[in-house]
């Protein structure tokens, strides 16, 4: 690929305590793309994800984010660049005191000026572009199923256009078929609105179905960024035991299967 | 910075241009209205050409331009536009058919007025009857367990005696003797008039054997241990901890209720005698500084001027408030729901009941014990 990445981790460290758990780690996030970030527990998925997007301060190395490090911006020149980058948290994290299209809607009244109605009514429409119905936009989080927070939470992330959208376990505790929706509709979305997605999964189902690139962390580094197809011949314990593993293997041939019957 | 988009109609064919973007919706949605006062728009072509950035909510203002299907029929016939740009068209599209023009909203009229009036009082009468029924369930729970030694949580218990008594003293005993010093001006300035200083004394002992060493801890511990308990619970039913507990077949009341219950029933009496004592103690400070009551004279007097059963009646009602607060911070925790707000609401509402609850208690209890002459 010879376009310049939106994203580029050099020289990643973060440390709790004497627990070190990224260590000189390089990543990129390439325009376009669904990359998808797997590895054990407890190698720092979620945490890279945070330093990324400014939540966490690194101990050292530099994050440049389309160009800039959030680190090191003024605030309204942060708070720009943090516009164009959407986050789906694992849990949602849903503001609880105010329904579905609020939620939406405070963060276009905040940033794009807009009117109350016209920030709601288009609130609608995102919800609508995740695939929940109407009647969900009166609705409060605490009313909705998990699969529908999910889908919710997915239609605030997209509130602002985002260029590049962060997704930590979006499939977690869906059913199959829920999760399966949640693959196609990454997909289309990415397709129709053009972001690229950085997601942090343990399902090995959605890295079949949606992911261009797949980076493996594991010991504080990336192990391999690639495709699939390089990734999974990769000789690495850790890689042939989650690749080659019962599920992976059942999801592996599943999926060749499929784009058999595609093509 | 992007250039406000604009469109023109040029018979029957709508010219976009420039951008279309979040940043400009406000003057893009003023060109829509005004292209279109309500009315189909007599369009059937597009000319995109002119377009340069889209986004969703450019989208969402092509599609209400347009209305949802004729903008997907355009769009799929159209062989110019690039394929992503078609995507973000047609998908808008598709998710623009399924809304109403009309937003759904929640009624607001007189009759829901009423019918909010009517549910809070409903509400009201059903809380009450719950606290009495939960109040009935605690005691049947300490009836049960009482006799069984095995089942007496007694570590659970000195923990939470540490932390609603014990961590409580500093602040009860300051607060006491603040306030005590205050009734002991107050005497002073008042008596003064009537040369009887020597019984602010009187008052100020008065005053915190009956009313005021339980009252003020009373309400100290609604505040900060009542709402502890509803967090505490609240929170572990937000979680589903307590479900946890019934599933493996433990009972809340039994694990989590009556230590609590308990703790609180044995701190409150001796926060309230340690108020009582800092109370008289601030009073006496101020009768020997500005009264030149001595503290020998001082407590002469309560010695032979203040018969113990006002001790009495002031220490009685200790385990009574104790067992009220107690109980409805832990129903007010165990009523929690789902969310964190709920957790939050709760907590209000727990403290506000059981403050309220130990005031109207000691007025009905000083009416009762001014009738019985005690």
């Amino acid at each position: 690929m010879v376009t310049e990445p939106l994203i580029q981790v050099r020289g990643l460290e973060n440390r709790f305590g004497d627990h070190r758990v990224h260590e000189d780690l390089d990543l990129d996030l390439y325009p376009g793309e669904i990359l998808g970030v797997v590895g054990g527990s407890g190698t720092g998925k979620s945490v890279l994800l945070r330093s990324i997007v400014g939540l966490h301060q690194p101990n050292s190395g530099t994050i440049s984010v389309f160009g800039g490090d959030l680190m090191t911006m003024s605030s309204g020149e942060r708070s720009r660049t943090e516009r164009r980058l959407g986050v789906l948290f694992q849990g949602g994290a849903l503001y609880t005191s105010l329904t579905l299209q609020e939620n939406i809607a405070l963060t276009l009244i905040e940033h794009a000026r807009l009117s109350r109605k016209d920030a709601e009514h288009l609130a609608r429409m995102k919800l609508a572009l995740a695939g929940l119905p109407p009647e969900a936009a009166l609705n409060y989080p605490s009313e909705l199923s998990g699969g529908m927070v999910k889908r919710a939470a997915l239609a605030r992330a997209l509130a602002l256009d985002p260029e590049v959208l962060f997704l930590d376990e979006p499939t977690a505790g869906l059913d199959p078929i829920g999760a399966a929706a949640f693959d196609a509709l990454l997909k289309t979305l990415r397709d129709a609105l053009g972001f690229s997605v950085f997601m942090v999964t343990h399902d090995l189902d959605t890295l079949y179905a949606t992911c261009d690139r797949v980076a493996v962390l594991s010991r504080g580094q990336v192990l391999v960024a690639d495709s699939l197809d390089v990734v999974e011949q990769n000789p690495d314990p850790w890689i042939q035991d989650y690749f080659h593993g019962p599920r992976g293997r059942a999801v592996a041939a599943a999926h060749s299967q499929h784009t058999e019957e595609d093509h | 910075m992007p250039t406000a988009g604009s469109l023109k109609i040029e018979g029957r064919t709508v010219v976009l241009q420039d951008d279309w973007v979040l940043s400009c919706f406000n003057d893009l949605r003023k060109q829509v209205h005004a292209a279109r006062p309500g009315a189909e728009l007599p369009a059937d072509d597009v000319d995109w050409s002119a377009l340069k950035h889209l986004d969703s909510a450019g989208a969402t203002l092509i599609a209400e331009l347009l209305g949802s299907e004729r903008l997907t029929r355009l769009a799929e016939a159209d062989t110019t536009l690039a394929p992503e740009r078609k995507g973000l068209l047609l998908t808008v599209a598709r998710a623009m058919s399924g809304l109403d023009a009309t937003p759904p909203t929640r009624t607001r009229g007189i009759r829901q007025s009423l019918a909010a009036v009517g549910r809070t009082i409903t509400g009201f009468a059903k809380d009450q009857k719950l606290l009495a029924g939960f109040i009935g369930l605690t005691l049947t729970t300490l009836a049960a367990i009482v006799l069984v030694p095995r089942r007496w949580r007694v570590t659970a218990l000195v923990a939470h005696v540490q932390r609603t008594g014990l961590n409580a003293l500093p602040i009860v005993a300051l607060l006491t003797f603040l306030v005590g010093a205050v009734v002991a001006f107050l005497g002073a300035t008042v008596l003064e008039n009537f040369g009887a200083t020597i019984y602010t004394v009187h008052l100020v002992t008065f005053a915190f054997l009956r009313e005021f060493g339980v009252v003020l801890a009373a309400i100290l511990l609604a505040g900060r241990t009542a709402s502890a308990y509803t967090a505490q619970l609240g929170s572990m039913k937000a979680n589903q901890e307590i479900d946890a507990l019934r599933a493996s077949g433990l009972d809340p009341m039994e694990m989590l209720v009556i230590p609590r219950v308990l703790a609180m029933v044995i701190s409150l009496p001796f926060l309230t005698f340690v108020g009582m004592v800092s109370g008289i103690l601030g009073g006496a400070l101020v009768c020997l500084y500005s009264l030149d009551i001595s503290a020998t004279q001082f407590v002469s007097i309560i010695e032979q001027d203040i018969p113990l059963n006002h001790f009495l009646v002031g220490l009685g009602k200790a385990p009574v408030f104790a067992f009220v607060i107690a109980v409805i911070g832990c129903l007010e925790g165990l009523k929690v729901s789902g969310s964190a707000e709920s957790v939050g609401q709760h907590t209000t509402s727990s403290v506000v009941q059981s403050i309220f609850m130990v005031i109207l208690l000691d007025a009905i209890a000083a009416l009762f014990f001014m009738e019985m002459g005690w």
